[in-house]
């Protein structure tokens, strides 16, 4: 009896060590890229994010005051300040040539050409003196190895969002977004209650249509409506890519799924609620208007999360039939373009993916019933 | 600002458009075929008619779409893949022999293949063992959500969180690549994993595992839930323990829906684009056959003979899961 509990007990451990890592490794991805995103860009660059929390030793070069700003002092000309301009840290070596990075220990008096010396204190305090003037337009450089505690800052948030066109795009990606979700719920609502409640001939061929629908790759849409889309824009004189052509393409590509879901939801719908009301004399119209219409809000919601996540993050079709200008670049095609042009600046790129993914996170978190049910809906079928 | 403020305008014309059609259509409708004041006769007549009429008022706007995006776009891609490259010369069956003889090509059908093993059978797997794992412990919820958040990242924001994972800095530079100190810790040497040829395939494949595993886990969470409970049961009276309950009483009762996120996966995989030219695009033989295609589609001003074969190609392996789907929803339906 005792080794059976102790077996059962060994089972939970096992089993909630096993769900951990798991997690684990589900979310560490993630949580490295949101804290590198944090991290001083010096720091970033040469130390992995796990050792965030931990002092760097560092190699680092500084620069002194512009000469302009010298004083004279006893008969020397003095430069004076801390190299560490903002932030604090631990300076263990100094040098003031690049051969030789760290020749000398903190508080020692270097004597540099023509009597100028260097001395450069543990706090980072460093004094340039020379009995000439200095000149020159810009400062003196410094070499020194330090202890930098960990520095977290938003700088790089400030940096992609103002200099580097994020803010823009994140725009543009709502300009996108917004209308191609909203505009198919309401064209395949109808359309799925047609197929859910109403009888025609062809029916059972369209069902079976949207479901073939579903699985089309979009690579088979896009040459044919790229010519499409250039000959339009030809016959009107105006260019072929914009927002008008993107959102009616995210509407078109959404509407299979959109009525196959809604088909279900709506074809599950009590029947004797529809009965009684055309006892009532209720036409289909109404029908669809007062009761469907109400009674499959979530159905509606599902497909307008999966809608909003797909158009957000798609990159396939904004390349396509958007353009590159400053005022149509999506946040994923930025990304794109920054992976080429920023490859190695990483805090540029790990704030940046950070703020794309911001939106659908929070929609995600907030919204996650909805998707499970969708998701459920959608999928769950000869099982 | 101004700029989403004429989207959120779109968007309300777009729905009052909508609005107004299909109310307006209604109405149009029923005024037509009045069957007020009209001889019982007439009236049945023009009831029936509204009945034939109405459905496809409802359906319009969507067919129209679907035709216009969809439809029409399959059969104009298949007759483009027997012309050349600027759709104006008929030349047969010259960019498929083409595409045969184009390493390229083999190299990214080979890829494709490998892409469609892997990425649905681990995510599946994974997905199944996590489902098992966390309905056995109170805070599951929290552990699927977490889990099952990768979903909502884009694909080029995924590559970028694993871009700096197999990221490499040179030779006796400290390594900020979660993969390689792992490697260096434990006495391996750094290398630019994305680099090296067959392996680098599948470190993009993980990726798409890690994004995917979520979505299987849901799905299959929700079918064990489903199971029978005297099955499971009667296995435990009949002293089957753990293992032999999961493997031989619930998987079999799953498998449908093990099917359904298996192909979903599939034609997943089918489209990959966005991982594949964001990590590498297409070098050091990483190339997949949806980011050759687009490749073609703009290569040299763009060859739309080459492009819509290659889009052909990923059709054709697509139309199979398509007929058995079509089949499964007609089963369905047949049911009800």
């Amino acid at each position: 009896m005792l080794q059976a509990t102790k077996n059962r007990a060994a089972v939970t451990v096992f089993l909630h060590l096993s769900v951990l890592i798991l997690v684990i490794m589900w979310t560490l991805p993630t949580a490295g890229l949101f804290i590198s995103s944090l991290r001083d860009k010096d720091q970033l660059a040469v130390s992995g994010w796990w050792t965030s929390l931990a002092t760097s030793q560092q190699n680092l070069v500084g620069r002194s005051l512009d000469p302009d700003k010298q004083i004279e002092r006893d008969g020397r000309y003095i430069l004076s300040g801390n190299v560490f301009e903002e932030g604090t840290g631990v300076v263990s070596a100094f040098g003031w040539q690049s051969q030789n990075p760290a020749e000398f220990t903190p508080g020692v008096t270097a004597e540099m050409r023509k009597g100028q010396q260097l001395t450069v204190q543990p706090d980072g305090q460093y004094e340039f003196s020379s009995p000439e003037p200095w000149t020159g337009s810009r400062g003196k450089r410094i070499f020194y190895t330090a202890d930098i505690p960990p520095r977290f800052t938003l700088d790089n948030y400030r940096e992609v969002l103002s200099s580097e066109g994020i803010g823009q795009s994140f725009i543009n990606s709502l300009t996108v977004t917004i209308p191609a979700t909203v505009i198919p719920i309401l064209i395949a609502a109808f359309a799925a209650y047609a197929l859910a409640w109403m009888q025609f001939p062809g029916r059972a061929i369209l069902i079976a249509t949207v479901v073939g629908l579903l699985v089309v790759p979009l690579q088979m849409s896009l040459i044919p409506l790229l010519q499409m889309y250039n000959g339009v824009g030809a016959f009107f004189g105006v260019g072929a890519k914009g927002y008008l052509g993107i959102w009616l393409a995210h509407t078109g590509f959404g509407l299979p799924l959109a009525i196959y879901l809604l088909r279900n939801y709506i074809a599950g719908l009590p029947r004797e609620i529809m009965e009684s009301a055309r006892v009532d004399g209720a036409n289909h119209f109404t029908i669809f208007r007062k009761i469907v219409l109400p009674l499959s809000f979530p159905a509606l919601a599902s497909f307008a999360i999966f809608q909003f996540l797909w158009v957000w993050n798609d990159l396939l079709i904004a390349m396509v039939f958007l353009g590159n200008g400053e005022d149509e670049l999506v946040l994923t095609g930025r990304l794109r373009e920054m992976l080429g042009s920023r490859g190695g600046n990483w805090e540029i790129l790990t704030a940046s993916a950070f703020i794309t993914i911001t939106v659908p996170l929070l929609v995600f978190f907030s919204l996650q019933r909805y998707l499970v049910r969708g998701l459920l809906a959608g999928s769950v079928k000869g099982g | 600002m101004e700029q989403i403020l004429s989207a959120l305008l779109v968007m309300l014309l777009g729905i009052a458009g909508c609005v107004l059609y299909f109310v307006g259509s209604n109405v149009l409708l029923d005024r037509i075929y009045s069957i007020e004041g009209k001889s019982p006769d007439a009236a049945s007549r023009n009831l029936r008619r509204i009945a034939m009429i109405r459905p496809w008022l409802f359906m319009g706007p969507a067919l129209l779409a679907l035709g216009i995006y969809l439809v029409y776009p399959v059969f104009e891609s298949l007759r483009l893949s027997l012309y050349g490259r600027s759709s104006e010369e008929f030349v047969g069956l010259a960019n498929y022999l083409w595409l045969f003889d184009d390493e390229e090509f083999r190299q990214s059908f080979k890829n494709n293949m490998l892409w469609l093993i892997v990425v649905p059978a681990l995510s599946t797997f994974f997905g199944l063992i996590i489902a098992a794992l966390t309905d056995r412990v109170w805070w599951g919820n929290i552990a699927k959500s977490l889990i099952f958040m990768p979903m909502a990242i884009s694909f080029i924001g995924a590559s970028i969180i694993w871009k700096f994972i197999y990221d490499y800095r040179g030779e006796g530079a400290e390594q900020i690549g979660l993969l390689n100190a792992v490697v260096q810790y434990f006495g391996g040497d750094a290398q630019a994993w994305i680099t090296v040829p067959f392996w680098n395939n599948i470190f993009l494949m993980i990726i798409l595992v890690w994004v995917q595993t979520g979505f299987a886990m849901v799905i299959l969470s929700a079918a064990l839930r489903g199971i029978p409970e005297e099955t499971v049961e009667a296995a435990v009276i009949d002293g089957a323990n753990g293992f032999q309950i999961f493997f031989k009483i619930m998987i079999p009762q799953i498998w449908g829906t093990i099917a359904v996120v298996w192909t979903t996966i599939t034609i997943l995989v089918l489209k990959v684009f966005d991982i594949v030219l964001a990590m590498t695009n297409g070098q050091w033989s990483t190339q997949v056959l949806a980011n050759l295609m687009f490749d073609w589609m703009f290569r040299g001003g763009g060859d739309f003979g080459r492009g819509a074969a290659i889009a052909v190609v990923i059709m054709i392996l697509v139309v199979p899961i398509m007929i058995w789907n079509i089949r499964q929803a007609n089963q369905d339906s047949g049911a009800r």
